[in-house]
């Protein structure tokens, strides 16, 4: 068979690319294009006509003053919960990495919160807020302040991404050479010295890494949002994400909802793609 | 001299015990979460008001009425069938076509292939909450397929073509030796036998991983199974976790029971196959 033939590629290409292709195309790429439609008419979900209505859902969610507070809420979300989960997940790796008995006990239990989904941990620690930590003395975050809520949600968000991101930078520690260390500490570092001066620096991709993936899991953050703190109090405590959620499905501004989805990908977008650029330029090579 | 290395021997001996303490006190407050579900599964509601930390209820003593009282309520068996269905149908198809197009992207220098693999590279940014209100209009409004299992299943997996596509044509490029195709081919295999009997099966530590990492994802996704099923018979176990919380938030037994239930499958598998969960998702992370 002559395999420069276009019936060949065109076969082959189907065989194996082409429910794929199919499958990819319906449910990725037809959704973002008619998405960007959706932004430009105003559909309420029910009726048959969209109507165009030009920029006026862009309009309309540069003046929702609601999308403008979860977002800021979400961003100060994010952002205290990045670096604390950064710091947990490095500190847990540097720990389980050090030689102690068990220490692959500890990376699988660490691990644990991110097997079971956002919804079931949302509601196991409201249990803990709301009965558990309340009998012993303290008070209850839930449901009564707006502080309180980000608390919570920070600390769960920590608790349930540290084991996730400990694997990470465990990895980054094992790559880099244990001749390196000895060599720092012939020339008279001290143990903590040669973590510090030079595996971190050689493990700088496992920093960019985590903190994208940490950056792009705290801002569309929902699951956890939904059966922790439901909004509550008086919707003080909703995210991004469950504000696009509830414009959409539940007042049934489908083009507003869209618009406002598409600015949170935005600004999430800016803000990983950021990050990534600013930590690879100083990238070092062992 | 000696006594130098003993004197080191003694501050590493020091230094290890302090690390033990330290790993021994994280490692209950993450599972305290759990322990607490544990301990109030086996309470009366009363009990649980009013102590949630005692070991055994109070009053009324241990009980095992919650699980079968949440199992009838919640329709546990059948959220659990659902999940599993749903999970390994979409397991599955992910694996076969992603290995598939993978195969024909890397040993191909065809147009189409390269922009089939550009498109879903750059899609892989693309989070679900900017696809979800086109995809509920298109195939709720337009199309009408939602509230069936296929339809969840098909979509799962064109969600996540792209990343297992991805980490597949890695493993193929670096991995499979071109030669062993073209021996393949001398001895008279089709391209389809070669993938099937030759390159699929030397992918086995790629499968495992986007198994794992796919499996995790479909069994404990939330939002889009809530999106595309709306019918009781047809929940998953978050979604029946999340309705039966609507429903029963007040009964905290019942409750404790439910969401034991929730976690215990995956809990399970995990205590079985924790090494390769811990490793795949490692190199899943890594990779990707």
């Amino acid at each position: 068979m002559d395999k420069n033939k276009m019936s060949y590629k065109v076969s082959q290409f189907l065989m194996f690319g082409g429910i794929s292709t199919v499958l990819f195309l319906g449910v990725v790429i037809l959704p973002f294009i008619y998405g960007l439609y959706l932004t430009f008419t105003s559909w309420d979900g029910v009726s048959r006509s969209k109507p165009l209505v030009g920029f006026a859902n862009y309009l309309a969610a540069f003046k929702d003053i609601d999308f403008w507070a979860a977002m800021g809420r979400t961003i100060i979300y994010s952002a205290i919960a990045v670096i604390l989960i950064n710091i947990v997940a490095f500190l847990l790796a540097y720990l389980v990495t050090s030689g102690v008995k068990g220490q692959n006990f500890f990376r699988a239990g660490f691990f644990v919160p991110n097997l079971i989904g956002g919804i079931v941990l949302g509601y196991v620690w409201q249990f803990v807020f709301s009965r558990a930590l309340p009998a012993v003395g303290i008070p209850k975050l839930l449901g009564t302040t707006e502080s309180g809520a980000m608390f919570a949600m920070i600390l769960v968000s920590v608790w349930q991404f540290a084991g996730y991101m400990m694997l990470i930078y465990v990895a980054g520690f094992m790559s880099v050479s244990k001749a390196l260390m000895e060599a720092a500490q012939i020339d008279g570092c001290t143990p903590s010295q040669s973590t510090w001066y030079v595996t971190v620096p050689l493990m700088r991709a496992s920093f960019v890494q985590c903190l994208f993936l940490s950056i792009t899991r705290c801002f569309m953050v929902y699951d956890v949002n939904l059966s922790l703190t439901k909004g509550e109090p008086a919707g003080k405590s909703v995210m991004a994400a469950m504000h696009v959620y509830n414009q959409a499905f539940t007042y049934k501004n489908y083009g507003t909802g869209q618009a406002e989805a598409l600015i949170l990908f935005l600004v999430c977008a800016i803000v990983g793609v950021t990050q990534v650029y600013i930590g690879k330029k100083g990238e070092v090579e062992a | 001299m000696i006594q130098d290395s003993a004197k080191a021997l003694a501050r590493k001996r020091r230094i290890h015990a302090i690390i033990m303490v330290v790993l021994i006190l994280v490692f209950i407050a993450f599972i305290f979460p759990f322990i607490l579900v544990v301990i109030n599964v086996f309470k009366e509601k009363v009990d649980i008001v009013k102590d949630p930390l005692s070991l055994i209820g109070v009053k009324k003593g241990f009980t095992l009425e919650n699980f079968p009282n949440a199992i009838q309520k919640m329709d546990f068996f059948k959220a659990f069938a659902n999940s599993l269905i749903i999970t390994v149908s979409s397991t599955i198809l992910t694996l076969l076509l992603s290995s598939m197009t993978a195969f024909v992207i890397v040993r191909n220098k065809w147009k189409a292939c390269a922009l089939l693999f550009a498109a879903m590279v750059a899609s892989m940014v693309i989070p679900f909450q900017v696809l979800m209100v086109p995809l509920v209009s298109l195939y709720g409004g337009i199309f009408g397929v939602l509230n069936h299992r296929l339809t969840l299943i098909l979509m799962h997996t064109g969600f996540s073509l792209s990343m297992a596509t991805f980490m597949f044509h890695g493993a193929i490029h670096t991995n499979i030796p071109l030669e062993l195709e073209e021996a393949a081919f001398i001895d008279g295999c089709t391209r389809w036998q070669t993938w099937w009997k030759i390159v699929f099966p030397l992918l086995k530590p790629t499968i495992a991983t986007v198994a794992i990492i796919d499996a995790m994802a479909f069994w404990n996704d939330y939002l889009l199974p809530s999106l595309v099923l709306q019918k009781k018979e047809l929940y998953t176990i978050p979604i029946a976790t999340q309705a039966f919380y609507g429903t029963f938030s007040s009964d905290l037994g019942l409750i404790m029971a439910a969401l034991l239930l929730a976690m215990l499958p995956i809990l399970i598998l995990y205590v079985l196959l924790q090494r390769f969960i811990v490793e795949g998702v490692t190199s899943g992370a890594v990779k990707g």
